[in-house]
C-alpha cells in the first residue's frame, strides 16, 4: 500500500510540475475532411489529438535557450538554422527593443521548433493536423466556406507587422484554440511534403496533390485562395529557414487513447 | 661580324612572322564578333546594372560591349497611396509599382538576385520575359522572407519585355502591383533621343468603390470578374499627374517605354494631342509609323516614340476612355517652349453655324441682347433646371456628376472656394477659358480648360446651377452679368 501510494504521489506531483511549466493544450477531437488540396478520393482523417492554446512565445523560448544552450544563437549549428535565428533579440538571452515577452517566438528554424516540441514531450502539428484545427472560426469547426472567416484571413495579409502582437490577440476558435489566424505562419512537422515547385502555374499540370488546388482558385472558390497562401509559404521553406513571420506551437497525442 | 648580321636577319624574319601571325589571329578574331547567334556572344568584365523606379529610366547601353550585369531586386510588401484618402497594400519589386526598370543590351549575362524582405508575409519570385528558359526564371527563385535566391540568364532577343511574380495566386501578386519593364537593347543600342520615361499601366481592385476611403483590401471576387474599381498609370492615380507629369521642351523627342503589367485589362494607349511617330508594336522589332493609339496587351509592351513640336500639356490615356476619366488612367506630360502657330494656331475664329444658309458670321450682339430681355425673368428652378442639362451636355466629362473633379487634372466645382471667391472671374473662364496654375481648396491645378461654345444665356444657367449644388454660395447668375464681363473685355 505504501510504495503505491508514495508512486501515486510521485505520478501526481510530476503532473502538475509538467502541467505548470507546459503551455495549456486543448482537446481537438478528430474528423474526416478534404484538405484544400485534395478531392473526395482524398480525404483526410485526423485522430483525436491535443494543441497548446497559444503559438510557443518569447519567453517560452528564452526558458527554452536557458536549458539548451545548443540553441543559443551564437552557438546554433549554422546546418540547423540559417543566419536570421533570432536575429532580431539583442543578444543569446535578450529579446530586441520591440519585442515582447508575450509575442510568439519567430525566426526560429524547423529543426529548432522540432526540438523545443520535442523537449516538452510533444511535437510540431503536421500540416492536415494544423489545417483541420485552423479550419474553425469561432463558432464551427469548419467555417471555410464563410465569408467572413476568408475576410479574416486575407485582411491578415495587408496588416503589417502582425509578428509583434501579443498572443491571444485574434479570437478564440470553436477548439478554444487562439492565433491559428491574425498572428504569425507556423511551421508544420511535415511543411515540405506538399511541394509547390515556386513555378505555381507549372504545378497546375503536373499530377501532384496540390495542382488541383492551384487549378480551384475560381470564382467559386475563395477559400482556397486564402488557405493556398499558406501551401506557397510552406513550399517555400527549408527547415532550417528562420523567418519574422513564421512561429510554431505544439501538438501531442490525445491522452484518451493511451 | 658576318655570323652576327645573319642572326640578326633571322631575328628580324621571325619576328614579322611572329607579327603576321598576331594580325592574322586578331582579324580572326574581328570576324568572330559578327556573331550569328547571341548566345555566342562573349560577356566582358562585370557591371552592377543601375535600376530606376518609374517614370525614370536608365541611361542606355550605348555602344558598351555585352557584359556580365548584377542585378540585385528587393521585393517590399508595403502600405502606399492610392489616390487621395485611399491606400492599398502593394507588393512591389524594389519598392515601386511599376517596379525597377531594367536595362541590359543583347548578349549579356544577367545575374539576377532576388531577396524578399524579412518582414514580408510571403514568397514570391520573378518571372521575365526576357529570359529564354522554363519559367522565365520563376522556377529559379521563389524565395521565402528573409531570405535571397540567385540566379543567371543571358539576354538573347532584342525587345522591351514584362517581369512579374508568378507565384499563386498569380492574379493577386499581378493584381497587388509586382511587375515591371526589363528592356534588352540590340547591339548599339537603341537610337538617341531627348527624353525617356518609363509607363505602367495596372489595374487594381478593391473591396470599396473608386474613392472609398482608407486602407482598402484587395478583392479576389472583383478580379475574377475584371471589375476593376482603379485603372492606373505606374501604380497611383496621381503618379503622372500634377507635379508628377513628365515634361519635355519643344522640338524635343520623347521615347516613352510603356508596359502593361494587367492583371485582366489591354491598354490603348494614346496621347491626347499627339502622334506617335514610331511604335515598336508590341516591345518588338516591328516599327509601325504615325500611330495614334496603340494597343499594350497585358503582359506586353510598347516603346513609342515622338517630337513634341508645340507647347502644352498632353495628356497620356488608356482610350479605352471611362478608364482615363474615371478610374485614373490618365498622365501628363508638360511641353514648354515656344508657340509654333502654323503647327497649331489655337483659336482661330468663332462663329455660329447656320446650316440653312449664311456661311459662317460673327455672333450679333444685338440679337443677344433682345433674346436676354425675353427670358431674363427665368425663375430660379428653371435655370437650375436648364444649368443641370447644359452641366451634363458640357462640363460633367471633366469636373465630373457631384463637380468633384478629378484629382490632379481638373478642379473641383463642389465647395470650391475659387469659384465662390469670384463670380465674374468664373463667367469669364467659361467665356474664355482658361490655362496655367490655379489653387483651389490648397491644391494647385495646372491645366487647360478650353472656352465653352455655349451662350450668355447658357452661361448664366450652368453657373447659377453649379453655384447653387454641393456647397456652393448659391449666387444666382443673370445673363447680364455674363454679357457685362463679355463686353468688358
Amino acid at each position: 500500500m505504501k510504495p503505491f501510494l508514495r508512486l501515486t504521489i510521485c505520478i501526481l506531483f510530476i503532473w502538475t510540475n509538467s502541467v505548470n511549466c507546459q503551455s495549456k493544450m486543448v482537446e481537438i477531437k478528430g474528423g474526416t475532411y478534404i484538405p484544400l488540396y485534395g478531392r473526395d478520393s482524398l480525404k483526410v482523417t485526423i485522430t483525436d489529438f491535443q494543441m497548446d492554446v497559444y503559438p510557443v512565445t518569447n519567453q517560452d523560448y528564452l526558458e527554452f535557450i536557458k536549458k539548451y544552450p545548443k540553441w543559443k544563437r551564437s552557438q546554433v549549428k549554422k546546418i540547423f538554422a540559417d543566419d536570421n535565428y533570432l536575429i532580431t533579440w539583442k543578444s543569446d538571452s535578450k529579446l530586441g527593443a520591440n519585442q515582447s515577452l508575450l509575442a510568439p517566438a519567430t525566426n526560429v528554424s524547423w529543426f529548432a521548433a522540432n526540438d523545443y516540441c520535442k523537449c516538452q514531450g510533444k511535437r510540431l502539428p503536421t500540416v492536415d493536423e494544423w489545417e483541420y484545427a485552423a479550419m474553425a472560426d469561432k463558432t464551427l469547426p469548419d467555417a471555410r466556406k464563410l465569408k467572413s472567416y476568408n475576410a479574416y484571413i486575407l485582411s491578415w495579409y495587408e496588416k503589417p507587422k502582425t509578428f509583434n502582437n501579443d498572443i491571444g490577440t485574434t479570437f478564440k476558435n470553436y477548439w478554444n484554440v487562439y492565433d491559428l489566424h491574425g498572428l504569425v505562419w507556423e511551421w508544420t512537422s511535415d511543411f515540405n511534403s506538399v511541394m509547390i515547385s515556386g513555378e505555381s502555374r507549372k504545378d497546375v499540370d503536373k499530377d501532384s496533390n496540390l495542382f488541383c488546388g492551384s487549378a480551384a482558385i475560381g470564382a467559386n472558390d475563395l477559400m482556397n485562395y486564402a488557405a493556398f497562401m499558406r501551401y506557397a509559404i510552406r513550399g517555400s521553406l527549408k527547415a532550417k529557414y528562420s523567418m519574422k513571420n513564421l512561429g510554431f506551437r505544439c501538438v501531442k497525442d490525445s491522452n484518451k487513447k493511451l | 661580324m658576318k655570323a652576327k648580321q645573319k642572326q640578326k636577319s633571322m631575328l628580324s624574319t621571325l619576328l614579322t612572322i611572329l607579327l603576321l601571325t598576331l594580325t592574322v589571329t586578331s582579324c580572326v578574331d574581328n570576324e568572330k564578333k559578327e556573331y550569328n547567334d547571341a548566345a555566342d556572344i562573349t560577356a566582358s568584365r562585370e557591371m552592377i546594372a543601375e535600376l530606376t523606379s518609374p517614370p525614370n529610366v536608365p541611361r542606355g547601353v550605348g555602344k558598351r560591349k555585352a557584359k556580365k550585369l548584377i542585378v540585385n531586386m528587393e521585393i517590399i510588401e508595403k502600405e502606399g497611396t492610392m489616390t487621395d484618402g485611399t491606400t492599398y497594400m502593394y507588393w512591389t519589386f524594389g519598392g515601386s509599382v511599376p517596379g525597377s526598370f531594367i536595362r541590359t543590351r543583347v548578349g549579356d549575362e544577367v545575374e539576377f538576385t532576388l531577396s524578399n524582405h524579412p518582414d514580408n508575409k510571403l514568397p514570391h519570385n520573378i518571372d521575365l520575359h526576357a529570359v529564354t528558359g522554363p519559367g522565365g526564371g520563376a522556377t529559379s527563385s521563389f524565395v521565402a522572407p528573409g531570405h535571397e535566391k540567385k540566379f543567371n540568364f543571358k539576354t538573347l532577343n532584342p525587345g522591351l519585355y514584362v517581369y512579374h511574380c508568378a507565384t499563386a495566386p498569380v492574379g493577386m501578386h499581378i493584381a497587388n502591383g509586382m511587375y515591371g519593364l526589363i528592356l534588352v537593347e540590340p547591339h548599339g543600342g537603341l537610337p538617341k533621343v531627348d527624353k525617356e520615361y518609363y509607363i505602367m499601366q495596372g489595374d487594381f481592385y478593391t473591396k470599396g468603390e473608386n474613392g472609398d476611403p482608407g486602407l482598402q483590401p484587395f478583392d479576389m471576387q472583383k478580379a475574377v470578374d475584371e471589375d476593376a474599381d482603379y485603372v492606373v498609370f505606374n501604380g497611383s492615380v496621381d503618379a503622372l499627374t500634377g507635379d508628377n507629369a513628365i515634361t519635355a521642351n519643344v522640338g524635343e523627342t520623347v521615347r516613352l517605354f510603356v508596359g502593361n503589367g494587367g492583371p485582366n485589362l489591354v491598354s490603348s494607349f494614346h496621347v491626347i494631342g499627339e502622334i506617335f511617330d514610331k511604335v515598336h508594336v508590341e516591345g518588338g522589332s516591328t516599327i509601325n509609323e504615325n500611330v495614334q493609339t496603340t494597343l499594350i496587351p497585358a503582359g506586353g509592351a510598347a516603346i513609342v516614340e515622338f517630337r513634341v513640336d508645340v507647347p502644352g500639356t498632353f495628356i497620356l490615356v488608356d482610350h479605352s476612355i471611362f478608364r482615363a476619366f474615371n478610374k485614373g488612367a490618365l498622365g501628363m506630360l508638360k511641353v514648354d517652349g515656344e508657340e509654333n502657330k502654323t503647327i497649331y494656331s489655337g483659336v482661330v475664329q468663332e462663329g455660329i453655324y447656320n446650316p440653312e444658309g449664311g456661311g459662317i458670321q460673327e455672333m450679333p450682339i444685338d440679337d443677344t441682347a433682345e433674346v436676354a430681355t425675353s427670358i431674363s425673368n427665368k425663375s430660379l428652378a428653371e435655370k437650375m433646371e436648364s444649368g443641370k442639362q447644359i452641366y451634363m451636355k458640357t462640363c460633367f466629362a471633366c469636373h465630373q456628376v457631384e463637380g468633384q473633379g478629378i484629382p490632379n487634372a481638373f478642379p473641383p466645382l463642389a465647395k470650391s472656394d475659387y469659384m465662390n471667391a469670384d463670380v465674374n472671374r468664373a463667367i469669364e473662364i467659361v467665356l474664355k477659358g482658361k490655362t496655367g496654375e490655379i489653387t483651389v481648396n490648397g491644391k494647385k491645378y495646372n491645366s487647360v480648360m478650353t472656352r465653352q461654345a455655349i451662350s450668355n444665356d447658357e452661361i448664366a444657367d450652368v453657373l447659377t446651377y453649379i453655384y447653387n449644388s454641393w456647397g456652393n454660395n448659391k449666387t444666382n447668375v443673370t445673363k447680364s452679368q455674363v454679357d457685362q464681363v463679355k463686353d468688358g473685355h
